[in-house]
């Protein structure tokens, strides 16, 4: 929290940034409260970056640290790209929240708790011997204690609510008194609260007088000295329409504005559930009068099955899961390639091996994605930055996967699917376009006659007149199509689809440099999500006088054309990841460079500092 | 929702091979199948281009590349998979799934149950001749206790799974039987799956000439045939016996079948009643092998359904609507 000067007539202090923090029980409605923050935040003008943590039990046993649920959201002024690495404000509705939670509290920083929650049986659960407001254990933060459930009872008390219902409603009062502290409105929240119990008024209206209540208790003279109002400034953003996107729903958007771009009539969508990949397939089932059929497949393998099948039939087919579901959709994937078949694929990746962590983010799976199949096996592999680019890498893998005939996966992960931030909202008009066309000339037909620039085979619908052919996963003649078991034919055909993949770098943009120069002492190298924390630290580097550079690259397979010689135009290449070093393997054996892994696989996003720290370590001092 | 109002007449059986050399072995039972479906094909006249053959792995999945339609060879167990995706995507085609005893029960055994649960509207052929061909000859899911076989040296000690009692298990609502020997009533039974709306699976008995030659001569040998099959017909008694003087009938008191002699009355087919195909599917010596349509009791298709729940949207909504919903807000400069 940077603090600046009093703003002039409102009373309140003025904080260039801040980081909040609800933390509570898995069914205390942490996640709701912070995204009805964060839409009143993105309302209120500001920039922001959430980071939702949950875990993967839906109800741990109450109080317990392990069902501990929370919400992070950096807002600000300018430039907010991560969710920040130390919390400033962190609301502890329990003594769980707050044992597993405070850690990362600045020192200094404001914890909220709700005293009531504090009793012996959920301080036990929590493992404190002794109640922590009552001893120096805090004595770095700013405590302040107030009983929430007791003020959110005499809140909702003329509405007639049952103990239980009126401890459900503590939430929206806490959401009120952080609404208050940073000056932000709560009609939207209303609006929300009035829609979402549309059929249960009465819960509505206390939810509302909760809030209300909240947000009273910080405007009136109830205020304990700490609690004070503060103002953040608006964001300086390129003029436009603006919402808040989750990756999720970019990649759902995304996918349907790449239908649209490709003028393909139907998506057939198929998915099995799988953490933190379902919602792709939640958002996409409510998008039928946009071309879009979702199948829920009884496996993961008949879910890439059936989404090849609709590709066959001249659909666009799009399979989605996390890594154990990708791995399942393997066999799938070779006959996409034998066949040379579009296919959209989305990896929520999570950490792993095997089961893992369901909930929490890894970038394990890039070898995976490029190399994980039997055989020489050739695919398109992209990855989004951020969760806006999800929008923007889902159209251009539908872009590639038509035009080039080819499985295309798409590395998102559980951070990107469930994160938030504004969104500058495209018109369809601006978009790409790029039409496909399916073959219906008879004449000179067979069904892997290349065109001579993309090595792309024609795509037929079947239901066609006379170009009526069959395909499989058997080898098949360069010439003819027809199965062959030929030696030299196989060594031919295998140099095709390598080189067709290959020549997908002759389509794609230059690899650009983030930040800094295009040569220099250090150039950090990320991919997918990383992208705000190694960009935040390299401006941090920048501003110490660090000659370098922020690349971070979209295009993993295959890479654009100049990466290795941008790449060799930097003394060293530290390159952070969320596994154990694999883009670095990958640089290092594309481009013989000796890049340098840091990888971090604690299930969470790096923080700034972890890579400000590692750059520093390096050095990267200009000459 | 297969159209078959758009028929070809003209097609003789001949026209629905493909130009590729047939490669089974010689003597194998899947020639006879694939004469049978051309036939059908061209009495039923099916429009090529509309029509696509898909098939997973082990021989009987070479059968697409026999056809002179569509056809997609696939990987191993997962043409239901497929199909259903074929059929989501435009449900205008004729889609045709062919299996095997291992490719369909085995490693497919999860799909094949989804897609007849379903009730995707697909010819779903299973080959059964309870063995492994194309991996030479291990014993398959349908091979009966006992079987020798390359992993099975001392024979196999596994129950085998009745593929017609499977189907009706997972909720076909269409399940036959026939044998590649049986010409005519093979052409009919898969005339009739054709007619189905919905998955209809049909079972054939098919022998393999190389590792399992001979396994169903007890049932399908000229000798024998009259009195090991029983020829099942809707609203016709239960008949079986060179001159038809044996019958089936329930026990009185049980939910058994017993063979009584005709005249004591005998049970009247009825292939709307789950619960007698099931009697029928599982018929062992003593009592005959059920041939014929076992069970038809049709209801709205998969894919059907899918469709009317899309209220027939041309999918065409307003993407900048879309993109719009729920709270946006503008930034000036």
């Amino acid at each position: 929290m940077i603090t600046s000067a009093t703003a002039p007539g409102s009373g309140r202090e003025t904080r260039d940034s801040v980081v909040i923090r609800f933390a509570g029980d898995s069914g205390d409605g942490m996640q709701v409260t912070g995204s009805q923050f964060t839409l009143e935040t993105a309302l209120a003008g500001s920039d922001f970056s959430t980071f939702p943590d949950f875990p993967a039990e839906i109800r741990a046993p109450a109080g317990t640290t392990f069902g501990v649920s929370a919400f992070q959201i950096h807002f600000g002024g300018s430039d907010v790209m991560t969710p920040g690495d130390a919390v400033d404000v962190l609301v502890a509705m329990n003594p769980a929240a707050l044992t597993v939670d405070v850690r990362d509290l600045k020192v200094g920083g404001t914890v909220i708790v709700d005293t009531s929650a504090f009793n012996e049986r959920n301080l036990g659960k929590a493992g404190y011997a002794k109640n922590p407001l009552e001893d120096d254990s805090l004595a770095r933060y700013q405590v302040l204690k107030f009983d929430i459930t007791k003020l959110t009872a005499d809140a909702v008390k003329p509405h007639g609510l049952t103990s239980r219902e009126a401890h459900l409603c503590r939430n929206m009062w806490a959401l009120g008194l952080l609404l208050w502290m940073y000056g932000h409105e709560r009609a939207a929240t209303i609006e929300w609260l009035k829609r979402k119990f549309a059929k249960k008024p009465v819960i509505a209206a206390a939810n509302i007088a909760a809030l209300n209540a909240g947000h009273a208790f910080g405007e009136t003279a109830e205020m304990p000295e700490h609690l004070v109002g503060y103002v953040v400034p608006k964001a300086v953003a390129r003029p436009g329409r603006y919402r808040t996107v989750s990756g999720t729903e970019g990649l759902a958007w995304g996918l349907v504005a790449g239908l649209r771009a490709a003028g393909i009539e139907k998506m057939v969508f198929a998915g099995y559930p799988i953490t933190p990949a379902s919602a792709l397939l939640h958002t996409l089932a409510n998008l039928r009068a946009y071309g879009v059929v979702t199948f829920q497949a009884e496996d993961e393998i008949a879910a890439s099955g059936a989404a090849l099948g609709a590709s066959y039939t001249g659909a666009l087919g799009v399979t989605s899961s996390s890594g154990p579901g990708i791995a399942l959709k393997t066999e799938m994937l070779g006959l996409a390639i034998a066949t040379e078949l579009p296919l959209v694929v989305i990896d929520s990746q999570r950490a792993g091996p095997s089961t893992g962590m369901p909930t929490k983010a890894e970038q394990s799976d890039l070898f995976q994605a490029v190399h994980g199949r039997n055989a020489d096996s050739p695919l398109a592999v992209l990855a989004a930055a951020t969760t806006s680019d999800c929008f923007d890498v889902a159209i251009e893998a539908v872009r590639l996967a038509t035009k080039y005939m080819t499985p295309v996966i798409v590395l998102s992960d559980g951070y990107l699917a469930h994160a938030a931030e504004p969104w500058r909202i495209p018109r369809e008009a601006d978009l790409p376009k790029f039409p496909v066309s399916y073959r219906t000339d008879p004449e000179g037909f067979h069904p892997f006659l290349r065109n001579s620039e993309t090595l792309a085979r024609p795509w037929v619908k079947p239901g066609t007149p006379q170009l009526e052919h069959r395909i499989g996963g058997l080898e098949r003649d360069y010439d003819s199509g027809h199965i062959s078991y030929d030696p030299d034919n196989h060594a031919r055909m295998t140099k095709a689809r390598a080189d067709k993949i290959a020549g997908i770098a002759r389509d794609i943009p230059l690899q650009d440099v983030a930040l800094g120069d295009d040569h220099g002492a250090l150039a950090v190298v990320g991919w997918g999500s990383t992208f705000g924390p190694i960009h935040q630290a390299v401006k941090i580097a920048r501003d110490e006088g660090r000659d370098v550079s922020h690349v971070h690259v979209r295009y993993l397979s295959p890479f654009p054309r100049n990466l290795g010689d941008l790449l060799k135009q930097f003394d060293r290449v530290l390159v952070p990841e969320m596994n154990n070093g694999q883009l670095v393997k990958l640089l290092r054996a594309e481009y013989l460079i000796p890049a340098e892994p840091f990888g971090k696989v604690t299930g969470k996003p790096f923080r700034v500092t972890e890579i400000v720290q590692a750059i520093r370590k390096i050095g990267g001092e200009r000459k | 929702m297969t159209v078959t109002t758009i028929t070809d007449a003209q097609l003789a059986p001949k026209d629905y091979a493909s130009d590729q050399e047939v490669r089974w072995c010689p003597g194998c039972g899947d020639y006879a199948i694939l004469k049978a479906v051309q036939k059908a094909c061209a009495e039923l006249g099916l429009v090529r281009e509309r029509t696509v053959f898909v098939s997973g792995i082990g021989c009987a999945a070479r059968f697409p590349y026999y056809m002179s339609t569509y056809g997609f060879h696939t990987v191993h167990g997962r043409a239901p998979a497929i199909a259903t995706g074929i059929k989501l995507a435009n449900p205008a085609l004729d889609v045709w799934v062919m299996t095997g005893d291992g490719d369909g029960l085995s490693i497919g055994g999860n799909h094949m149950l989804h897609v007849l649960r379903r009730n995707v509207d697909l010819q779903i052929i299973l080959f059964n001749n309870e063995i492994y061909g194309l991996t030479k000859g291990q014993y398959s899911p349908t091979s009966r206790r006992g079987t020798r076989s390359p992993s099975t040296p001392l024979g196999s000690i596994e129950y085998p799974v009745s593929a017609c009692g499977f189907a009706l298990g997972a909720g076909a609502r269409f399940v036959a039987r026939s044998v590649d020997t049986m010409q005519a009533h093979l052409v009919a039974t898969l005339k009739r799956g054709h007619a189905h709306r919905g998955a209809s699976f049909v079972e054939i008995l098919q022998n393999c000439v190389v590792f399992n030659d001979a396994v169903f001569d007890h049932v399908t040998g000229k000798e024998v045939a009259a009195d090991a099959q029983i020829l099942v017909e809707h609203g016709k008694p239960l008949l079986f016996g060179k001159n038809k003087e044996k019958a089936l009938r329930l026990k009185p008191g049980k939910l058994e079948l017993e063979i009584v002699p005709t005249g004591s009355d005998a049970l009247i087919h009825d292939e709307t009643n789950r619960p007698l195909a099931q009697l029928l599917a599982a018929l062992e010596p003593p009592f005959p092998a059920a041939m014929g349509v076992l069970y038809c009791n049709p209801a709205a298709s998969y894919e059907q359904e899918v469709y009317a729940q899309a209220g027939g949207s041309k999918g065409t909504g307003d993407l900048d609507a879309l993109l719009n919903s729920e709270r946006t807000w503008e930034v000036t400069s």
